[in-house]
């Protein structure tokens, strides 16, 4: 196991803020009590995102990360909740929708079908900037000065069209378009998911490169839990359309708190090949958000459920110190055995 | 700040500047010697439309009683003569104007209609989704030749109603592959990359969404010609279209009728035309769609 | 003469791979996509095929089926499973073969299930298409595999279309159509990629359980080296076509002696003890990129990435090595110890 947790580097101030974030598709159809079915996607979600750091977002299937990613863009409108950027609400008057996406940019997971297949890749980059009022040559050249520092020669590479270059260089473009408009704060869906892992190396390194030259706050969304170690400064763990954990990434990885991070990071493959997991850390599948279990969400599958549990929803809070997690066991005078009387 | 570039720089497959999408279509297609065939006989056919009356051998209205439905093979009328005793060759010839104008407006209208409306219907979604593809439901609910017969009957006889009975039967399949196909683009990865880039939805249509639906589109469109064009056909048929002597080759066939029984040949020579017109089109249509449809 | 690994003593091996080429015409010109590839699989041993994309270990997997399109594809060599000369058989024998001796599990089990028919009828089916059993007792036989697999409600789940079942569930259902006719060797390709973390661990546990049951024999495909090593005795690492490395997985994953093995294991992120990179510090890459399948090169393919080339490894093909007792690699760079790569 590697040394013991370092702390986390400075915090810089606060740059992007959820609070109760909420987002429920409506479905046909109705439940057995008759109101109306939705998926819950994401069910009231709190969290900040510090200026200069990388904040990693883990979870299974389910559990709303690529929809908590689409409502920070504000690709898709919250059914509650608001997301605040540098003290200005989302949208508000201060800072209306186009001038946020001047700040907040995302890449997305396939590199091929983010792409306009019909549009050379410099006309892929220079779009945002065209479209914010730089003219046509000026947006060319920065889409050029970019795939020059994604390490793609712009002479070569600049006029050719998606289907020639390969996944990882498709999401060097990517990369590139993302910081066109030049952000402060690029959203990374599952971006490096989809390539083979020696690719993914460089294209790693290339991420952390950029953000030490343009100064940059990743959002690094994925299920890899080593990438995401080897990348976050903090780490924030999603279940069922919740948070269940969120603290610095050495110190989660180290000592999770939660039991579904426990089973998370007892899931991952040894790489030694004389201690191979013998237990599965979790039974069954993630379940659905269309009828998440009643009070803590993971009770149903959690080792240490309580009937208290059932009854009674978790709030995110640092209980007894430590970084915020979302359990009964860490909440004063909640009832479950593990947890001392209310202070 | 000294940024490491990463040593990408394998020589990348050395070729010249990559050729766009659509003169790869066009290489493809080329080597597709069926299509090309096919497209050989569509501009045959459109350079006769246009050049119709300058060449035609002989005068396609003259009649003369004494000549009628001369065989074919008679000196001075290869293909024989009408039951009016007009040269067949010279009508025939002349006749593709008539028909492959009647083929191809009603499609080009009817795409430039769909494809707004479809267009919108598919990016907008919702309410205006619904509104614009339910009315265009009621329609499609209507077989397209009861329509077109419809509409005509309605209108009146004459070319121009022709037109547009056949523009308003094309609209609604056309708008209905408009629809799908935008759908499906929209909800693409890069369309919302441009969305989240702040771009107003009428920059993205034009620039990302329309130069990918075009192409399913129009090839979809060129697959209706040949029925246009026997729907125009059949209107002259049924006397709602073209009214004689105007050489037309359903009118032709209609007029031909009684001529069955004492000179079959000279009275299916009409439907030989259209069929060897429709074939062409729906070949040229099949090689387009292969043409474009490639793994890239 | 070049080594092989040794296979417990009087055993005959279940899979015996040799020279194994398998080459795609209908571009440009033709992929070799496998280029001399060979294999043994021992009765009851669990094998993993390690490598990128384009290193060509579906292809050996599916030519072990034979899968590929007859026209387009050109495969040589001897491929023999269970006493098959598997690239001889006709059509009626090969039919007979799959399933009944050898069987394949895929990535994504919503592309290899038929949605329009529940799975228990699948399976039923392709017992019923093996074995000449009254349908009740098919049936009997295809319950008994989802309890195997542990599916819960099996009773219930036998009649569930693909798409009513979760991904996880989706997978076991896979394996027990797999298993529907007791084949001896199973073909895995890329199982749990598309699984999530506590899904994927389940399924390999599941499968290891499967292997020591039923004396499975398994020939594992993925990219992921922490899930060949949760499964496997053996690894082989292929590369262009080739397998580079081969031996068992404690050696290949403890003393890789391959630079291309070395470079996997150490610039992933993550990975304990002597694997684990340290956060803030750049991945170790490897340069360049995977080399075109339609123009190989006449030397040792990764020469042009390789931190040790020389001459000489670029001029011909290097042969098999033993390093260790069951562990060959191919390089002519073997003696080159760990510290110095």
């Amino acid at each position: 196991m590697s040394a013991a947790p370092q702390p986390p580097p400075a915090a810089g101030r606060t740059l992007l803020e959820v609070r109760g974030l909420v987002k429920h598709f409506p479905l046909k159809g109705k439940r057995i009590d008759g109101s109306p079915a939705v998926v819950r996607a994401v069910d009231g979600i709190d969290f900040q995102v510090r200026e200069g750091e990388t904040l990693g977002v883990v979870g299974e299937s389910g559990c709303g990360k690529s929809t908590a990613a689409r409502l920070l863009m504000r690709l898709i409108e919250p059914t509650a909740g608001e997301v605040v950027f540098d003290g200005m609400g989302v949208g508000s008057r201060d800072l209306p929708l186009k001038a946020f996406r001047r700040q907040v940019q995302m890449v997305f997971q396939d590199s091929y079908s983010s792409l306009n297949p019909r549009l050379t890749i410099e006309d892929s980059i220079a779009f945002a900037p065209r479209v914010h009022g730089t003219p046509a040559r000026e947006s060319v050249e920065r889409a050029r000065d970019l795939l020059a520092r994604v390490g793609l020669e712009p002479r070569r590479y600049a006029e050719r069209y998606p289907h020639e270059l390969s996944g990882g260089q498709r999401q060097r473009v990517n990369i590139a378009r993302a910081l066109a408009l030049q952000p402060r704060v690029v959203i990374l869906d599952e971006a490096t998911s989809a390539l083979d892992k020696s690719v993914e190396a460089q294209v790693l390194n290339l991420l952390l490169d950029l953000k030490d030259a343009f100064g940059l706050t990743y959002v690094f969304i994925s299920h890899d839990l080593h990438v995401v170690r080897y990348i976050s400064d903090r780490v924030m763990v999603m279940y069922l359309g919740q948070v269940a954990e969120l603290g610095p990434c050495e110190s989660l990885f180290h000592e999770p708190r939660h039991p579904y991070t426990r089973a998370l990071l007892a899931s991952m493959p040894t790489m030694d090949p004389d201690r191979r997991t013998e237990e599965a850390p979790l039974a069954g599948d993630p379940p659905n958000p269309i009828n998440p279990p009643s009070g803590c969400r993971f009770h149903t599958r959690c080792a240490f459920a309580e009937p208290v549990c059932a009854s009674r929803p978790p709030t995110l809070g640092s209980g007894y110190g430590g970084h915020p997690v979302s359990c009964l066991m860490h909440e004063p005078g909640s009832g479950h055995s593990a947890a001392r009387a209310g202070a | 700040m000294n940024i490491a570039v990463d040593s990408t720089k394998i020589p990348a497959p050395v070729f010249e500047r990559s050729p766009g999408y659509w003169s790869s279509v066009w290489r493809r297609f080329r080597r597709d010697r069926v299509a090309m065939a096919a497209a050989s006989v569509v501009v045959g056919l459109l350079l006769l439309a246009l050049l119709g009356p300058w060449i035609v051998p002989a005068d396609p209205y003259q009649s003369s009683m004494l000549n009628r439905l001369k065989p074919i093979g008679t000196p001075g009328f290869p293909l024989g003569t009408d039951e009016l005793g007009r040269d067949m060759l010279s009508r025939l010839m002349l006749g593709t104007r008539l028909s492959l104008f009647l083929g191809i407006t009603p499609v080009l209208a009817a795409f430039v209609i769909g494809t707004c409306l479809g267009l919108l219907a598919g990016y907008a979604g919702g309410p205006v989704n619904t509104v614009i593809m339910r009315t265009i439901d009621v329609f499609y609910a209507f077989p397209s030749v009861l329509l077109a017969i419809a509409l005509s009957g309605a209108l009146g006889a004459g070319i121009f109603n022709s037109l547009l009975s056949l523009t308003i039967v094309f609209v609604p399949p056309i708008a209905r592959v408009a629809e799908s196909v935008t759908t499906q683009v929209r909800n693409r990865d890069f369309v919302e990359a441009a969305r989240a880039s702040g771009a107003h939805a009428f920059t993205i249509v034009r620039v990302h969404v329309l130069g990918n639906v075009l192409g399913p589109i129009f090839v979809y469109a060129t697959s209706l010609i040949a029925v246009s064009m026997i729907l125009a056909s059949g209107l002259s048929f049924l006397g709602l279209g073209v009214k004689p002597p105007e050489p037309e080759w359903g009118l032709m066939l209609n007029t031909l009728r009684t001529a069955i029984y004492t000179q079959p040949w000279i009275a299916a020579l009409p439907g030989v035309m259209i069929f060897i017109t429709s074939i062409s089109f729906n070949t040229l249509s099949d090689g387009l769609r292969s043409a474009m449809d490639v793994k890239q | 003469m070049s080594a092989r690994p040794s296979i417990a003593a009087g055993e005959p091996p279940l899979v015996r791979v040799r020279d194994l080429h398998v080459t795609f015409s209908g571009g440009a010109r033709p992929v070799r996509a496998v280029n001399g590839v060979d294999l043994t699989v021992g009765r009851g041993e669990t094998v993993a095929l390690i490598g990128e994309s384009g290193s060509g270990k579906s292809v050996t997997l599916r030519a072990l089926l034979r899968l590929h399109p007859p026209r387009r594809t050109a495969i040589t060599g001897q491929v023999q499973v269970a006493g098959h000369d598997v690239l001889a058989l006709a059509a009626r024998p090969l039919a007979d073969y799959r399933g009944k001796v050898a069987s394949m599990i895929f990535q994504e089990p919503l592309l290899a299930l038929d949605p329009v028919y529940t799975v228990g009828r699948q399976i039923t089916e392709s017992i019923l298409r093996h074995e000449s059993v009254p349908a009740a007792e098919a049936r009997q036989r295809a319950l008994q595999l989802f309890e195997r697999v542990r599916i819960p409600s099996p009773e219930r789940r036998l009649d569930a279309y693909p798409h009513e079942m979760s991904g996880g569930m989706r997978q076991r259902a896979m394996i027990a159509l797999a298993l529907a006719c007791r084949p001896q060797l199973l073909l895995a390709d890329e199982p749990t990629t598309a699984l999530d973390a506590t899904v994927q661990i389940q399924i390999l546990l599941l499968l290891r359980e499967l292997q020591r049951e039923l004396g499975l024999s398994i020939l594992f495909v993925t990219h992921d080296i922490g899930a060949a090593i949760e499964v496997a005795d053996r690894v082989a690492v292929m590369y262009a076509g080739r397998i580079v490395e081969e031996g068992p997985a404690r050696d290949v994953v403890r003393h890789s002696r391959h630079p291309y093995t070395r470079a996997l294991l150490v610039g992933r992120a993550g990975g304990q003890g002597e694997h684990a990179m340290a956060r803030g510090s750049r991945l170790r890459t490897i340069p360049g990129s995977p080399p075109d399948l339609s123009s190989l090169p006449p030397g040792c393919a990764f020469a042009e990435r390789c931190p040790l080339a020389q001459d000489a490894c670029r001029a011909t093909q290097p042969e098999s090595v033993a390093v260790a007792p069951g562990h060959v690699a191919r390089c002519l760079r073997t003696d080159v110890s760990e510290s110095e790569t």
